[in-house]
């Protein structure tokens, strides 16, 4: 445990050391991480004015506290590893990480937490500005808070665990970028990205429960916004743990696999 | 017309190294139909709330997806190819070959690199624009035929303008790699109709990124809904852009030292 306690400590401070290099690269991969939440809540809100104030419950400043934190949780919760680990494959630097003790998903991780630690002194002074220009209509409680902290911690873990498992496809074919782009179209609609899932079609909003997307994304916002009753929060925390071991079990199973192919390719 | 036998030539040979990986024919135009279905069931989703989004119904809307999914097309088609090809030749200092050629260096640089396949989405978004015409029941007069015809070409000028400063930047700033997603990132915002937005968000999508001339002005213009002042601006910010981008692609050319010195 302390041997990884340390590298941890050694991935943040080299991650950082590297990202502080491009600062301006930091900056522009956060514009797409604001604009997109933000014109949802724009287009919503107007579509809820134009109505009786409110569609589904929602009146433009839920909408706006809605994406308020919907960006904030889909920007701690995201991950980058399904492009980067096809390119590891193809060129071969996964050799290098695979020298390596300990299993390479621990330098992601660290990398990951890094580079979110480091750009939410970006995201959260944007999310202020929001606050202040939207006026959204937020009902914290100091319940509510810390479930929210807690589910967003499981779907980060879930989110990280299944898109490593889901990138581990670069093992078996190169057009990863298909599935990338199914996998994301998925997510899009069942997350609660482009609407709140109780604006979505009943049957969607089941198929939305089936699968992993609305753990990661609506379901921790919708917490935090005090939507839900105890028993949907308790309910909605054991499937996220549920996924995670699921996901867990996966990325072993097919680890395992992959790494048999890749060193066929004779790498 | 230089511009067309040079885009021909390097089509050609965008087909002919394309050629090689034939199953990419299915793979993309199955990438292609999935965002546009995609696109097209958020509309659905949306419209189940409503029935007009700030005075825009579902055709008008349909007409806006259409034009996002052709100008997406004509960008990712020949202008962000070869901008990209361009970043990198400054950087590695191969730009030296593009130099020698007999031709106008800005209009080479500008469509060296064709990625055959976008003209997918140029031909779906061309569809989805007559779908939603069709389906507003309104015919389009010539005139407003007319006007958004020059709309999209003042529309495609501003943005492929817009594109050359930025790739122009590499002269004097060398780390800029990512600079190029920026207009990507914001284009997004495209698929909507401007005038939803607040102003300021409004005025950055029209002036500093100039999204809104690209999707919404092309929009308004053939629905009928479009003022002359807009039109007259449209074109003149064309050309206004366009002065800017070539005169600062001489002064970068000039900086410019090639690989050798």
């Amino acid at each position: 445990m302390r041997g990884l306690f340390d590298l941890y400590l050694a991935q943040f401070r080299t991650t950082i050391a590297v990202q502080l290099q491009y600062r301006a690269a930091l900056i522009i991969w956060l514009i797409e991480t604001i604009l997109e939440p933000l014109i949802y809540m724009i287009v919503w809100s107007t579509v809820a004015q134009a109505g009786e104030g409110s569609v589904a419950d929602y009146a433009p400043r839920d909408f706006a506290a809605y994406y308020i934190l919907f960006m904030l949780v889909n920007h701690i919760t995201f991950t980058w590893i399904m492009f980067e680990f096809e390119w590891r494959v193809r060129q071969g630097y996964l050799s290098g990480l695979l020298l390596r003790p300990v299993h390479p998903i621990h330098r992601d991780i660290a990398e990951n937490m890094t580079y979110k630690a480091l750009t939410l002194t970006v995201m959260l002074p944007t999310a202020l500005a929001l606050t202040w220009l939207f006026d959204p209509a937020f009902h914290f409680t100091r319940r509510t808070i810390s479930l929210f902290v807690v589910s967003v911690a499981l779907a980060f873990l879930m989110r990280f665990l299944l898109e490593w498992t889901l990138a581990l496809s670069a093992f078996w074919t190169t057009r990863t970028s298909a599935i990338n782009q199914m996998y994301y179209v998925v997510m899009m609609f069942l997350s609660g990205e482009i609407a709140p899932l109780a604006l979505l079609p009943g049957p969607m909003q089941q198929v939305a429960h089936l699968l992993p997307f609305r753990w990661m994304l609506g379901f921790p916002v919708e917490i935090g916004l005090n939507r839900l009753t105890a028993v949907e929060i308790q309910h909605g925390i054991l499937i996220q743990i549920g996924w995670i071991v699921l996901a867990t079990g996966l990325l072993r199973f097919f680890w395992k696999r992959g790494l048999r192919r890749y060193s066929a390719v004779g790498a | 017309m230089k511009l067309l036998r040079l885009l021909w030539l390097y089509f050609r040979l965008g087909i002919l190294s394309e050629m090689e990986y034939r199953i990419n024919f299915i793979i993309q135009l199955g990438q292609s139909l999935l965002s546009l279905g995609a696109a097209g069931a958020n509309l659905a989703i949306v419209f189940s709330h409503t029935s007009s989004l700030n005075g825009w119904d579902p055709p008008a809307l349909t007409v806006l997806l259409g034009i996002f999914f052709m100008m997406g097309g004509v960008i990712g088609f020949v202008i962000e190819p070869s901008l990209q090809r361009l970043m990198e030749d400054i950087r590695e200092g191969t730009l030296d070959f593009v130099l020698m050629k007999p031709e106008d260096s800005q209009l080479l640089v500008s469509v060296r690199q064709v990625r055959i396949w976008k003209l997918f989405d140029i031909g779906l978004g061309g569809a989805v624009i007559v779908t939603g015409l069709l389906w507003s029941g309104e015919g389009v007069s010539a005139v407003n035929f007319s006007v958004f015809a020059l709309t999209i070409l003042a529309g495609t000028v501003i943005v492929y303008s817009f594109w050359m400063l930025l790739a122009t930047l590499t002269f004097w700033f060398v780390k800029l790699e990512n600079i190029l997603v920026i207009f990507q990132f914001v284009y997004q915002a495209g698929r909507w109709p401007v005038t939803l937005y607040p102003a300021w968000l409004r005025i950055a999508l029209t002036v500093i990124v100039p999204v809104a001339f690209a999707t919404t002005v092309p929009a308004q213009a053939i629905t009928g809904g479009l003022e002359t002042e807009m039109l007259a601006g449209a074109i003149l910010f064309a050309v206004f852009l366009f002065g800017v981008a070539r005169m600062f692609w001489k002064i970068g050319v000039k900086r410019y030292s090639g690989a050798s010195s």
